[in-house]
């Protein structure tokens, strides 16, 4: 029998905020997190893209020095974004064996893997830190949760590039409805505002080159958008059974009804330009949530700004919706918040469980003209929801041809 | 110039409280490593190479293990210093 899985606790640290109340008040309000980057190395490398969306509050102003010491900053991040949900939860207490850990990262530990490097050249191999590997290992983030929160059921990471936090509250979901664990830490973490990914993504093309005004930079769906913006920072979701929430009184923010997951096998980069990958995926989050396209009243768009990627998703938009898709409030929001990559799927669908509650869209800021190829109801302005049932999609994909959707439903 | 026993108690105090987050005055001569200060044999191994880089020392991987006390630690220091 299908378990009803809902949401009793949310934690982040985002460009926007140091906290998810934090980040979803600076969203409401149409703030940007994009700024330019201060480090010595933008101007050394000669960098093309001199800005990022790099998080608001820095991980050493939240853990203790031993905790940085022994964490990646992926793993910091996650560890501050799970202890707020966790709290935010009500520190439940199930037992350790029935709790779970499913996590999520793009890209892992990548500061820990370079500075070693550089150890390794200018000092040699003794001075390579016996940690290294613990810390710059994929799996450390979510290993990392596991410990703070004693959870033992099982502690999983998924890697899908940007769809990864998506997949990781889908596998979630499936653990819970397996019977596998009675309560589930879902979520991601990023953190490789680094030379590197900057260097490599603006190669490809992928990142916005306004560096004079990096706050604009990000803009889904307008005519003028030329890539996106690399975020950082981590987001975490207590999932429980219905039952299991209920029965310790937890206040429930929303259930999350279903997920899709699908992969494109079309390019390694590229999305299927006819978005059919995409387009079954929010498909098979909609039959797992036994709902159709027509109950959907709200979207969080994956939309990074890249002049490509948000033509795709649109057309898979209109294969799932057809033309009602032009009057669903749609939200974009990694116009404010930037990419999050690996944490990014996860911050959204935090966004998307606060549109249930507070029964609003939140803006998408930076459309100056709105792409007449893309005419969603997307914009500046707040879109109410209004009093009905809701219930809302949250989109990512990613490099591999990643797709990944959650549905989440009002309770 | 080679350093004192106790100006090599503080430094390696120093390195250990880093590491580990134990305070420094926790750190004595007579503690045990493990028995006492509950160091794992990872932060040891990289208290061991910041005690190298700190002091302008070797200690060999084969010598980590006599290194008992921090008394040991510190003797092995400050002979290998001179």
């Amino acid at each position: 029998m299908t378990k009803k899985i809902v949401v009793t606790g949310i934690g982040a640290s985002t460009p926007l905020g140091g906290t998810a109340p934090d980040s979803w008040d600076a969203l409401l309000a149409g703030e940007s997190g994009a700024r330019s980057l201060t480090h010595e190395w933008v101007e050394e490398l000669q960098l093309p893209v001199t800005f990022a969306a790099e998080a608001k509050v820095r991980p050493d102003q939240v853990l203790e020095r031993v905790e940085i010491k022994r964490l990646d900053p992926v793993a910091q991040f996650s560890i501050i974004a799970a202890r707020e949900a966790w709290a935010d939860a009500g520190a439940p207490e199930p037992e350790p064996e029935r709790l779970g850990v499913d996590w999520a990262t793009g890209i892992g530990g990548l500061w820990t893997l370079l500075d070693a490097w550089d150890t390794l050249k200018e000092k040699g191999p003794r001075r390579v830190l016996p940690m290294t590997v613990p810390m710059l290992m994929p799996n450390a983030a979510g290993a990392a949760v596991s410990m703070t929160l004693n959870a033992r059921a099982f502690a999983r990471t998924d890697v899908a590039a940007c769809a990864s936090s998506t997949e990781s509250i889908s596998n979630a979901y499936d653990h819970l409805q397996q019977g596998l664990a009675d309560v589930v830490i879902a979520g991601g973490s990023e953190s490789c505002v680094h030379p590197i990914t900057l260097a490599s993504f603006s190669s490809m093309q992928a990142l916005s080159r306004r560096n004079d005004d990096p706050a604009t930079a990000s803009r889904p769906y307008d005519v003028s958008r030329d890539g996106f913006v690399m975020g950082e920072g981590a987001a975490a979701l207590v999932l429980e059974t219905e039952e299991h929430a209920k029965a310790r009184g937890a206040r429930i923010y929303a259930e999350i009804a279903g997920g899709g997951v699908t992969s494109d096998s079309y390019h390694i980069t590229a999305p299927d330009p006819e978005g059919w990958g995409a387009a079954r995926a929010m498909r098979a989050a909609l039959e797992q949530a036994g709902a159709s396209a027509d109950d959907v009243t709200h979207i969080n768009a994956h939309a990074t700004s890249t002049p490509v990627g948000d033509i795709a998703e649109y057309k898979a938009l209109l294969a799932v919706f057809g033309d009602r898709v032009h009057g669903i409030p749609l939200s974009a929001t990694k116009a404010s918040h930037g990419h999050l990559l690996g944490g990014t799927g996860a911050l959204e669908a935090i966004f998307a469980i606060l549109s249930v509650r507070d029964r609003v869209a939140p803006p998408t800021i930076n459309i100056t003209e709105l792409d007449p190829e893309i005419p969603l109801s997307v914009g500046a302005q707040t879109q109410p929801l209004g009093d009905g049932d809701q219930l809302v999609i949250s989109n990512s994909f990613g490099f591999g041809g990643h797709n990944a959707v959650v549905a989440i439903r009002s309770v | 110039m080679a350093l004192t026993k106790d100006e090599v108690l503080a430094g390696l105090a120093e390195l250990i409280n880093d590491e580990t987050g134990i305070a420094t005055d926790s750190v004595e001569l007579d503690k045990s490593f493990t028995d006492d200060l509950d160091i794992d044999s990872i932060s040891m191994m990289t208290i061991v190479v910041n005690a190298e880089e700190k002091f302008d020392v070797k200690i060999p991987d084969e010598e980590v293990k006599n290194l008992t006390t921090v008394g040991d630690a510190v003797t092995y220091i400050v002979n290998a210093q001179s």
